[in-house]
């Protein structure tokens, strides 16, 4: 039998648009008025995913991509529905995330290794492995803003592997590690998976979904455009793209 | 989720902070005993020399025991309440309880506190004090300070997010401190009618509780002791409100 790991239900992420200067006199605004504009970042979204599912999440910029792994990896509060995730969350959501530029490499892993909920005892433990998965090298005793962003990439992709994360949701950032790294990632997350883990990704690399995940969710403008088996939806999104293109004459 | 210990998290924060202050620095360290010493010259010059304030033995220590609490609270508080917006980027992207940002703000300059508490104790011991008993309740005063520098912390790190201006009512706020927390005068010059007014804010608590254990070497006064303690857990528990409150929406404002 087996377990929902992630569940949506009718999730909408609403911006009101307002700066935080401005926020005061909407505030006051919506007491007197109740005239607020709103922006829906998601609107309605519902899925559920089990034990080794892999979703990849597409769409064109501003759809609603990286503000769905944020909300799945609760780290914004969805003005609708419910979220449900169990589980440890690892998210790459954005390259160097937690990661500072003035300390050493070996600093920042550990940094990031606290982060991610892991103690004292386990970062000891794996500390060389993850190093080594990193295949940093040398440099880790180098302050970060000496790397190059592959370098940081990798570094922030061995701790979230390291820290045995029950959900993992990677966003975009695997593009930035060259052909040889992307192959020992993938190698990586594929294991991962077949462990039952469950994983949720975006990316503009069709060709990485298609080895990575089976499902995909075609979003457009916060709205579920259509979702169900991979390749049936890449077709269907890239030739929605193709013909979005403005023509050449 | 599952239960965690987030202490390994706290101390690497700390650290961070501490790191992040001191690697680019020549002198380190010495700046944080700098900057008191050269504060308890300056006062010590203009109430001794040009306001003469003659019933105050060795003023130099006197003033240092005020300077000492103020500047750490001073400091404590403005560097805590940036602190979720300088870290937004951790806030946004990595999930982890957020009241931990701004108390490690505050106990990574704790670290300064204390060595500035240590230079505070080696003057007082060169002025020709003794040790005695009382030095004992420093730490549980001090300690007070801290959780009160705490709550206040996490009320206006919550709040800098969604006003910006917060930083700058600190800002305005610690320059008025200064002048009505007694450091360069003493209780005893107050009017009667604002002492017991005075002992409720928790930073005058601390000064005047210092003065009592090190230079008059007897214990504060508990009425004294119990309004720092009352107003220091209030602040803490009313910080942890309001952070409560407001913290769900720290993604959408950073």
């Amino acid at each position: 039998m087996t377990m929902t790991i992630v569940r949506l239900e009718n999730v909408s992420k609403i911006y009101s648009r307002k700066t935080g200067r401005q926020f005061f006199r909407s505030f006051l605004a919506h007491k007197l008025k109740r005239r607020q504009e709103h922006f829906y970042a998601l609107r309605q979204i519902s899925l559920r995913l089990e034990e080794g599912d892999s979703l990849a999440v597409v769409g064109p910029n501003g759809a609603g991509k990286s503000t769905l792994l944020s909300v799945i990896a609760g780290l914004c509060w969805p003005e609708e529905g419910i979220v449900e995730a169990n589980g440890r969350v690892a998210a790459l959501l954005e390259l160097g995330s937690g990661f500072h530029p003035d300390l050493t490499g070996a600093e920042n892993v550990r940094m990031n290794a606290a982060l991610l909920g892991m103690s004292r005892r386990a970062t000891t433990e794996k500390f060389d492995e993850i190093v080594e998965f990193s295949g940093i090298g040398e440099f880790i005793d180098e302050p970060l803003r000496t790397y190059s962003s592959g370098m940081i990439m990798r570094l922030a992709f061995s701790v979230a592997m390291n820290v045995d994360p029950e959900i993992l949701l990677i966003d975009e950032v695997l593009a930035v590690g060259d052909q040889a790294y992307q192959v020992k990632c993938m190698e990586k997350i594929l294991e991962l998976k077949q462990r039952g883990k469950v994983l949720i990704c975006t990316s503009h690399d069709a060709e990485m979904l298609k080895r990575l995940c089976s499902r995909a969710l075609w979003l457009h403008q916060g709205c579920v455009v259509d979702k169900g088996p991979l390749n049936e939806i890449l077709d269907a999104y890239e030739a929605w793209s193709a013909a979005s293109k403005p023509q050449p004459d | 989720m599952r239960e965690r210990n987030y202490g390994f998290l706290l101390s690497n924060l700390i650290l961070r902070d501490f790191r992040i202050r001191y690697r680019n620095m020549s002198l380190g360290v010495f700046w944080s005993l700098l900057n008191p010493l050269i504060m308890m010259s300056v006062l010590t010059f203009i109430f001794t020399r040009i306001y003469r304030n003659s019933d105050i033995p060795h003023f130099h220590v006197f003033a240092l025991c005020g300077i000492i609490p103020f500047n750490f609270f001073a400091l404590a508080w403005i560097s805590g309440t940036i602190s979720i917006y300088s870290n937004g980027n951790l806030v946004k992207r990595v999930l982890f309880p957020r009241e931990i940002v701004p108390i490690a703000t505050v106990l990574a300059n704790c670290i300064h506190f204390l060595i500035q508490v240590a230079l505070l104790l080696v003057v007082v011991l060169l002025a020709g004090y003794a040790i005695n008993p009382y030095w004992l309740l420093l730490p549980v005063v001090m300690a007070f300070e801290v959780i009160f520098v705490c709550g206040l912390s996490l009320a206006s790190s919550a709040l800098d997010v969604y006003f910006r201006d917060v930083r700058y009512v600190v800002e305005s706020a610690n320059t008025l401190l200064f002048w009505l927390v007694p450091i360069f005068y003493s209780f005893s010059q107050i009017p009667s009618q604002f002492r017991s007014l005075y002992q409720y804010n928790p930073i005058a608590a601390v000064v005047l509780a210092s003065r009592h254990i090190l230079l008059e070497a007897k214990a504060p006064p508990s009425t004294l002791l119990w309004k720092l303690a009352l107003v220091s857990f209030a602040s803490l528990l009313a910080g942890l409100w309001i952070f409560g409150r407001l913290k769900r929406k720290f993604s959408d404002y950073l």
